[in-house]
């Protein structure tokens, strides 16, 4: 059993449900040509139809709609080959409209899965619901004026896909490792640049709870427009221990909508379900119903790239990677290709620990990106390239690694300016173990009488009269047969 | 130079061909002809200065060789299209100060043919209504008046009736109108002009503002068959910003007057002739059918079985549509905005006044008939009835070219009639609306008069762009009943 919440009855499950809103990396908005650049100053990308103007028509973007298709395909989904665009109602400042134009009862995109990789190195199958293409609303800033609302209509008109997964997730933690997989999903796929902070990526939580046991489906909350992975998982915990207290204390839940406040860690009430909105969907009958020729999907199917887990899949046969540094290594596209090109014609461990280890470390350590790393992926193929051919120690590659970091020098003229090169002369070694046992005779006194942990520090001080650069192997075998003497 | 208000579209381009006088000279006529006939309140807006600037560029295009199909035509646009630089209502309070900027594509077309607006013509608030009571400008006057009592004011039908009226009273040439379930054909019919809704699809919806998207069209009307085939000619084509337009080649429609149809097979649906009918639009019906023989055409009995629901259908579909297109008409970004405490009260204030009753009535009904619970039992059953209708028609067409039909129940009735309850002001459109349930081009044409002297129309019902055949049949019908007889009430 997984994750249970304690209550005063028992253990209580968490079911969770989510749904994501991953804007469609496309240079104009669903149904008109302006673009969809962030930033910008407000309303300087709006036309007429994202203003919802008299007469003004929407027309729909195929770019946007081969995306959502090439998701589906991502999301091993099936791309239903009719869909229809359906009108949203509702009256809000920041909706020019009036309504918002999504699909509903036929989606593009219908049932698939997402494997999520467990930190054991289980896996676990998501269902996914449905994948539908819907605009975004404008933005209303209520902090401009003390008694106005600004609106900005830059977003109004931009292309989402709302991915809704089927209430199979059970942990805060599942939910964190589906939104980071469907997220590396979609960037491989290049349909969404998963970019949280900017909005690109949202997420609504359904959260309900049931007794350690149970299978039935208790009455949920959604939690709105949570851009975060750690506020995800605070607020599916915080809404989950709130349920479980109001029905240990007798009390039931009402299905409502509630906001998540980052700073307080807690939900709040946004509108009950008798406050809720009666959309009134209907077919938009300003455009047709959507039909996608066969071929067109065929045609992306046989493009999509190779996802993450394929690539996982293909790391641990080809690589010999264990399922954990392979899932690392595939989260990013970009990661696993910079790891790829340090692993061709090397050995493919040391290869998957650098990257995962010191390279990894350096890269968050200097707030770089992989497409612009602190070490370039060629300069780290040469730094194992050195400690294969006996060059270089593991200890004296890290050093040298810690002063390519942020320079373009190699690794063999760093080894060269530096006089890093490992000592790999018997000779040398041995009159450094000369040194350091004749200025401590009183611990190779210890030794003799059978002291064996001092080996350790011997070898250390070795170590450090040769700056490191003695061959680990080379010492630690001279040494020994010194002392067997 | 009253006679130049009097020439047809097709006359007209003759004489500017032969430079018997300049497209300014035809302008300056119905400028004038327009601020005489002020008294029917047929124009919300008029634009005297811009169309004759327009005209000299018409006479200066003509002198350089370059002649569009409506070059120098004076024309009056339904101010439901927008017009770029041109303030444009709707005939509603809610759009006050609107100058739209943007051309919609219909009446941008029209300009490219060389056509010169005068303005912008009334009609019912938001196209909603079929006597042109709802304006938020006032009612339109049918320039006919009754024989028994010349001094009543006379309803010009809707929602075009600015536009039936203008032409009919020669204040115009041509006008553009817009259908969604009979306003071009009633209003035609009660003002004895022609007007022709085209199959849904033809013309462009970008830029005119939208009543229910599924049934609007664009079409003209003008005092001929003729001059509605060279008008509409010049209206229709593909727009690739509609997507509801449809991608289909534009025909030659004024080739299509051959005066021959022998050998047409005409239906004559028998759900038409409902009890009451009255024995006047029931005359009127059979003289029609008389010209068609005697043209040798071929009258057949059909059935449309689902006809006698389209009504309530409509009046389910229409409202529903409509309650999500005016939803923008909220205050926030442009029209009327009547200020309240909060968002909630000033979407209430602006719409509570800027919309007028019927357009309220509507939105009342459409957001009813698509809300939970009841979406189910009106919307979708709706729409397969409306499916029904459609199929009617397609399995009728199996066996028959054109369709004849009354236009409209009844002559123009006074101001102030029928208007006691919503419904019968509704039942007007109960011929035209199956046409434009199942998106089929219709066309009204006077065929007569009725006892108080007040023209009555017939409407020909073609199958979907096939205009060519509706067109056809309607010229030949025009020429065998000699209609040419000119209200006298401007």
């Amino acid at each position: 059993m997984g994750y249970l919440l304690q209550g005063e009855t028992g253990d209580w499950e968490v079911v969770i449900g989510l749904e994501v809103h991953a804007q469609v990396t496309s240079k104009s908005k669903l149904f008109s040509g302006a673009p969809t650049l962030f930033g910008g100053e407000p309303n300087d990308q709006v036309s007429f139809v994202d203003a919802g103007f008299p007469g003004m028509l929407p027309v729909l973007n195929g770019y946007c709609v081969e995306q959502a298709v090439r998701t589906g395909l991502g999301l091993n989904a099936q791309i239903n080959l009719t869909s229809v665009f359906a009108r949203k109602n509702y009256f809000y400042a920041d909706l020019p409209q009036g309504y918002q134009i999504s699909q509903y009862e036929l989606p593009i995109v219908g049932e698939g899965v997402l494997t999520i990789d467990m930190p054991d190195g289980q896996t676990k199958h998501i269902g996914i619901e449905r994948l539908h293409l819907e605009q975004d609303a404008g933005k209303s800033l209520h902090d401009q004026h003390p008694t106005k609302s600004y609106i900005d209509l830059n977003r109004s008109g931009v292309a989402l896909m709302e991915i809704v997964s089927k209430p199979d997730l059970r942990s805060p933690e599942e939910a964190g490792l589906y939104i980071a997989k469907l997220r590396s999903i979609l960037r491989y796929l290049g349909t969404c640049d998963g970019n949280m902070q900017e909005g690109s990526l949202r997420c609504d939580a359904n959260v309900s709870v049931r007794p350690k046991g149970s299978t039935e489906l208790r009455t949920r909350c959604e939690i709105k427009n949570v851009n975060s992975i750690k506020f995800v998982q605070m607020a599916i915990e915080f809404e989950a221990r709130r349920h479980i207290e109001i029905y240990e204390s007798g009390g039931t839940i009402r299905q409502e909508t509630r906001l998540f406040d980052s700073v307080k860690v807690e939900t709040r009430s946004m509108r009950s379900k008798e406050m809720a909105h009666d959309y009134r969907y209907f077919p938009d009958p300003d455009l047709l119903p959507l039909v996608l020729d066969p071929k067109m999907v065929e045609t992306i199917k046989a493009g999509l790239p190779e996802l993450p887990d394929d690539k996982k899949q293909r790391f641990t046969v080809e690589y010999g990677l264990s399922p954990y540094d392979a899932g690392v290594l595939v989260a990013e596209k970009a990661s696993a290709e910079f790891f790829e090109t340090v692993a061709k014609g090397r050995d493919h461990k040391l290869a998957s620990n650098w990257v995962s280890g010191d390279f990894f470390a350096a890269l968050n350590a200097s707030g770089k990106t992989i497409e612009d790393p602190p070490v370039s992926a060629k300069n780290l193929g040469e730094l194992i390239d050195l400690i294969s051919d006996g060059t270089l120690s593991g200890r004296l590659a890290k050093d040298v690694f810690a002063l390519m970091v942020g320079t373009d020098k190699s690794a063999s003229i760093l080894v060269e300016e530096k006089g890093l090169r490992q000592v790999t002369d018997t000779g040398a070694i041995e009159a450094a173990i000369d040194q350091v046992l004749a200025a401590n005779p009183d611990k190779v006194a210890e030794v003799m009488a059978g002291k064996d942990k001092l080996m350790g520090w011997f070898v250390g001080q070795v170590m450090k009269s040769t700056q490191g650069k003695a061959n680990p192997a080379m010492l630690n075998e001279l040494l020994a047969k010194r002392f067997q003497k | 130079m009253t006679q130049l208000t009097s020439l047809t579209i097709a006359e007209a381009r003759v004489a500017l061909a032969k430079g018997e006088f300049t497209a300014q000279d035809l302008t300056q006529a119905h400028i004038k002809a327009v601020e005489a006939g002020r008294g029917l309140n047929a124009f919300i807006t008029e634009t005297p200065d811009l169309a004759l600037e327009k005209a000299k560029e018409s006479d200066q295009r003509r002198k350089a060789g370059q002649v569009g199909a409506l070059e120098g035509i004076p024309l009056g646009i339904k101010d439901l299209f927008c017009t770029k630089g041109v303030r444009t209502t709707a005939a509603s309070h809610i759009l006050d100060g609107f100058i739209p900027p943007y051309e919609s594509t219909v009446t941008a077309n029209l300009a490219q043919a060389g056509a010169v607006s005068l303005g912008k013509l009334n009609l019912d608030e938001f196209a909603m209504g079929s006597a042109n009571i709802t304006s938020h400008f006032g009612p339109v006057i049918n320039p006919w008046k009754r024989k028994s009592d010349p001094t009543a004011q006379l309803v010009p039908g809707g929602s075009s009736g600015g536009s039936a009226a203008a032409v009919a009273a020669g204040l115009v040439m041509g006008a553009t109108g817009t259908d969604t379930g009979g306003s071009i054909r009633q209003p035609a019919s009660f003002c004895g002009i022609v007007g022709i809704k085209p199959t849904y699809g033809r013309c462009s919806r970008w830029g005119i503002v939208a009543f229910a998207s599924s049934l609007d069209q664009a079409g003209p009307m003008a005092r001929t068959v003729r001059d509605c085939a060279i008008m509409l000619g010049s209206m229709v084509g593909h727009d690739p910003k509609d997507s509801t337009s449809q991608p289909i080649a534009v025909p030659d429609f004024e080739k299509a007057l051959t005066g021959d149809i022998r050998g047409l097979k005409v239906g004559i649906p028998k759900e038409y002739r409902p009890d009451g009918l009255s024995a006047e639009i029931q005359a009127v019906w059979d003289k029609g059918i008389a010209w068609l023989k005697d043209a040798g055409a071929t009258p057949v009995e059909i059935s449309l079985p689902a006809t006698k629901y389209a009504l309530a259908t409509y009046y389910i579909i229409a409202p529903a549509e409509c309650s999500s297109n005016l939803a923008r008409y909220d205050g926030v970004r442009f029209g009327l905005r009547v200020e309240g405490k909060s968002l909630d009260e000033m979407y209430a204030n602006t719409r509570a006044e800027g919309f007028g009753a019927e357009v309220k009535r509507r939105i009342l009904i459409g957001t009813y008939v698509l809300s939970h619970g009841y979406y189910d039992a009106y919307y979708i059953k709706a729409q397969k009835v409306r499916r029904l209708i459609a199929e009617d028609f397609a399995n009728a067409f199996k066996t028959v070219d054109v369709i004849l039909t009354p236009t409209a129940p009844t002559a123009a009735f006074a101001l102030g009639e029928k208007t006691d309850d919503p419904v019968t002001m509704w039942l007007n459109d109960i011929f035209t609306i199956p046409t434009s349930m199942a998106g089929l081009p219709g066309l009204s044409l006077p065929a007569g008069l009725d006892g108080e002297g007040l023209p009555l129309g017939l409407q020909l019902i073609g199958r979907p762009f096939d205009e060519e055949t509706v067109l056809k049949v309607a010229d030949v019908m025009e020429k065998a009943s000699g209609f040419s007889i000119r209200p006298k009430g401007v």
